[in-house]
């Protein structure tokens, strides 16, 4: 995973995005103190033991017509969580897909899924396929929609290191989000 | 923004694997028969209309520190207090409304477990209202992009 204090600074650099130019990873690898050729084989480092768990165009939803995005909550018996989490990853309208924990009596729900469509009939329908299909009708569900946003932006991973490298962090540009709901 | 036919396929054929190479945006010209400076124009017009918000990582949750998802139950009239609270806080992203009895949903970032606590009890502390934990306990999700419907 990480190995040193310069696959920090790498990180910081690019999770606000890669300048789109000619040599982008050239300008990354300048601003760090690597060579362009460092910079690249780090990233591929990181993306192949998996800490980089997707490298490319990150899309916005909402500016793309995808207005309305749902939290769908289920509550599955822990036998069976494993095997319905897998299977309705695989669906194209999931998008992000975990269990955490129940707090009984007050929130049964251990399995969380996000859907993300064009209106929230759109939501409706693809929840209700995904049900039929994945035979989770008999499971009690909550289906949360966002309603107001009130902050989105990066995960500040550089920040996580202070004090392991003396502090020698480069200020980590904010506005978008790279971690997705951990 | 009109989106044309290259923006399209820039926007759904390169979010998964998006090219670690010395001239990235010539690969992916030469891949899709057009010059680089026009997959450079196109993606610098994606930037500006917010149809991206980044070409980069997304990090494996709890990869780097620990994180949680964090829900509180919070009385309508007290809603915009307790999110500007919650905002503020720098190791706090994705603060949102959703329409449930729970209705403030946030994700927070810490170096370790202790320091991702003391946070939960800072804002419990500065609010006034209880927060539950959601830590991840398993991912089964196998991050590939966002197949976007392009066709309306």
């Amino acid at each position: 995973m990480i190995e040193d204090a310069k696959d920090f600074a790498l990180i910081a650099a690019v999770q606000a995005g890669l300048p789109v130019a000619a040599r982008p990873y050239a300008l990354i690898a300048e601003k760090i103190g690597l060579t362009e050729g460092q910079v690249l084989e780090r990233l591929q480092r990181l993306r192949q033991c998996g800490l980089i768990k997707r490298w490319g165009v990150v899309v916005q939803h909402r500016a793309l017509g995808y207005r309305a995005n749902a939290m769908i909550v289920m509550d599955i018996p822990d036998s069976q969580v494993d095997q319905v989490g897998r299977l309705i990853s695989r669906y194209d309208c999931v998008n992000l897909c975990y269990q955490r924990p129940r707090y009984p009596g007050v929130w049964p729900y251990n399995l969380y899924c996000m859907i993300h469509g064009k209106s929230r009939d759109a939501v409706w329908v693809q929840w209700q396929h995904l049900q039929d299909e994945c035979q989770l009708q008999a499971y009690p569900f909550e289906m949360l929609f966002s309603a107001r946003c009130f902050k989105q932006r990066g995960a500040q991973y550089a920040r996580l290191n202070q004090g392991a490298t003396n502090g020698a962090n480069p200020q980590i540009p904010t506005s978008n989000p790279v971690a997705a709901y951990g | 923004m009109k989106l044309s036919p290259l923006h399209k396929r820039l926007l759904n054929d390169f979010q998964q694997d998006f090219p670690l190479s010395s001239a990235p945006f010539n690969e992916i010209a030469q891949q899709l028969g057009v010059d680089e400076e026009q997959v450079l124009d196109a993606f610098a017009e994606l930037t500006e209309c917010n149809a991206i918000s980044r070409i980069g990582p997304v990090i494996t949750p709890n990869a780097i520190g620990k994180s949680a998802l964090v829900a509180m139950a919070i009385p309508d009239h007290d809603l915009e207090r307790v999110a500007a609270v919650v905002s503020a806080i720098p190791q706090v992203n994705h603060n949102y409304e959703r329409e449930n009895r729970f209705n403030l949903w946030f994700v927070l970032i810490a170096e370790d477990k202790n320091r991702l606590d003391e946070l939960v009890a800072r804002i419990e502390l500065q609010t006034g209202y209880s927060a539950m934990v959601l830590p991840m306990l398993a991912d089964y999700f196998i991050d590939l992009g966002f197949e976007l419907d392009l066709h309306d």
